[in-house]
């Protein structure tokens, strides 16, 4: 038995709004987080809406170049998926360290950027992809670029009565762009990552003409170094700007000491893994360091 | 709120309590298959099969059961009482020690035989990393899963 207050499962997109504009309601969609945050004693004051039967939210499609991600679109799809696997297969290769297979069957993509946690491991991939939020609500639609959409730790920029309807990767965020992500845990599966790093870049022989990089845990929320990016932009591909570059984002995330692993490790983790990504990305992206 | 669901390859219409999970909801009904274990998604006990994806019964609301079909153990078993191919697997392999992680073990194993695809055996650990088995015997369990496989070919 699980302690909801009450639980309502509209049928259409407009219902769900209607029942979302009203306070201490909450939307429930893959159930992998708020069911077993109800069983610790969170959330038995609120009005559960479960979007379950919005086939509308589901499903992944390319529209003039750009990816729509339905945000129902449950871990499994995403990752089995051939649009994704073609174009940005970097999020198909975050997702899949997720949990373990039954939750990747549950969760979804949706789920894991709106409930607001920085250790979301397809948050910093998003984040490099620059995906653009639809936003719907009781006032119509919106679109909100990812970075802009964490405010803190568990809080995102949805307004009473707002769903996450759509996200949208646009073409030339993913075109000639390749990339990696790596999520450090203690264990390969059913784990919380310590840290999480995504790299993309974009080469021109030995030049760096375009580079992103985002972290799951670098701070409350997930984040770009966008300082660092800037400071290798033009220069040739190297050992130096490699070590630059890890030295760069240590100027700019700021993670915390918790159980499972000090600031200092957790920056560690930061310079190593924005030198191995980048590595990583620039192999597979035809060149050599 | 009633339901209309397909438990084990039978239509049923039940009026379900919307506070269960999917395993209250199926323990209810006998089929004591479905083990509760830690019931926060962690270690694979309560495994079943909805519309043939594996996915832990605890984290799952018994009323998204609706117009599904679910699959348990006790679906797998022939009319005539006869073992299906998995089961006598882990029989054969020794894949069960105190029995109490196996019916999520052998659901899990479920989906991956019905992919018909080749796994390497790294891929069969990650396709099993859902589910715990506290007696340690997981290379059993990897055997017994290879043996299905192969059957299944």
């Amino acid at each position: 038995m699980y302690d909801i207050k009450n639980l309502l499962i509209p049928k259409t997109l407009d219902e769900a709004i209607n029942y979302l504009n009203n306070e201490n309601t909450l939307v429930i969609a893959g159930g992998s987080d708020i069911l077993i945050e109800l069983r610790h004693g969170k959330h038995n004051n609120k009005t559960l809406v479960s979007i379950s039967k919005l086939d509308e939210l589901r499903g992944i499609e390319i529209i003039d170049g750009n990816i729509h991600i339905g945000p129902l679109s449950t871990f499994t799809e995403v990752a089995e998926d051939k649009l994704i696997n073609k174009h940005i297969p970097i999020l198909a290769e975050a997702v899949k360290t997720i949990g373990g297979p039954q939750l990747r069957n549950m969760g979804t993509i949706g789920g894991n950027i709106c409930n607001g946690i920085t250790s979301a491991d397809s948050a910093s991939s998003l984040f490099v992809l620059d995906a653009i939020l639809e936003i719907t609500g009781p006032n119509g639609v919106r679109h909100l670029p990812i970075t802009d959409f964490y405010v803190w730790v568990g809080e995102v920029k949805l307004e009473q009565g707002e769903i996450l309807t759509k996200i949208i990767i646009k073409e030339e965020n993913y075109k000639n762009y390749y990339g990696s992500y790596y999520k450090y845990a203690k264990r390969n599966a059913m784990d919380i990552a310590i840290q999480g790093c995504s790299v993309l870049v974009q080469i021109d022989n030995d030049i760096i003409k375009d580079v992103k990089i985002g972290y799951g845990v670098g701070g409350p929320i997930p984040m770009r170094c966008f300082e660092a990016e800037k400071s290798i932009k033009g220069k040739v591909i190297s050992k130096e700007t490699l070590e630059q570059f890890g030295d760069a984002v240590l100027k700019e995330v700021n993670p915390r000491t918790s159980w499972k692993a000090t600031k200092e490790f957790r920056q560690h983790l930061a310079n190593e893994l924005a030198q191995r990504m980048l590595t990583k990305s620039i192999e597979r992206a035809g060149g050599k360091i | 709120m009633k339901i209309s669901v397909t438990i084990n390859g039978k239509l049923k219409e039940l009026d379900i309590n919307p506070h269960l999970s999917l395993t209250d909801m199926l323990r209810n009904l006998g089929l004591k298959s479905v083990k509760k274990g830690c019931e926060v998604g962690e270690c694979g006990a309560c495994t079943v099969l909805v519309d043939g994806k594996a996915i832990t019964s605890c984290t799952y609301l018994a009323v998204w059961a609706e117009g599904k079909s679910i699959t348990t153990v006790e679906g797998l078993t022939k009319e005539n009482g006869e073992l299906s191919d998995i089961q006598k697997a882990f029989i054969e392999e020794a894949a069960v020690q105190c029995g109490f992680c196996t019916p999520g073990f052998i659901m899990t194993a479920c989906e991956i035989i019905a992919d018909k695809k080749k796994y390497t055996r790294d891929e069969l650990k990650v396709g099993i990393s859902g589910n715990l088995c506290r007696c340690t015997g997981y290379e059993n369990i990897l055997n017994a899963i290879e043996k299905a496989i192969k059957n299944n070919e």
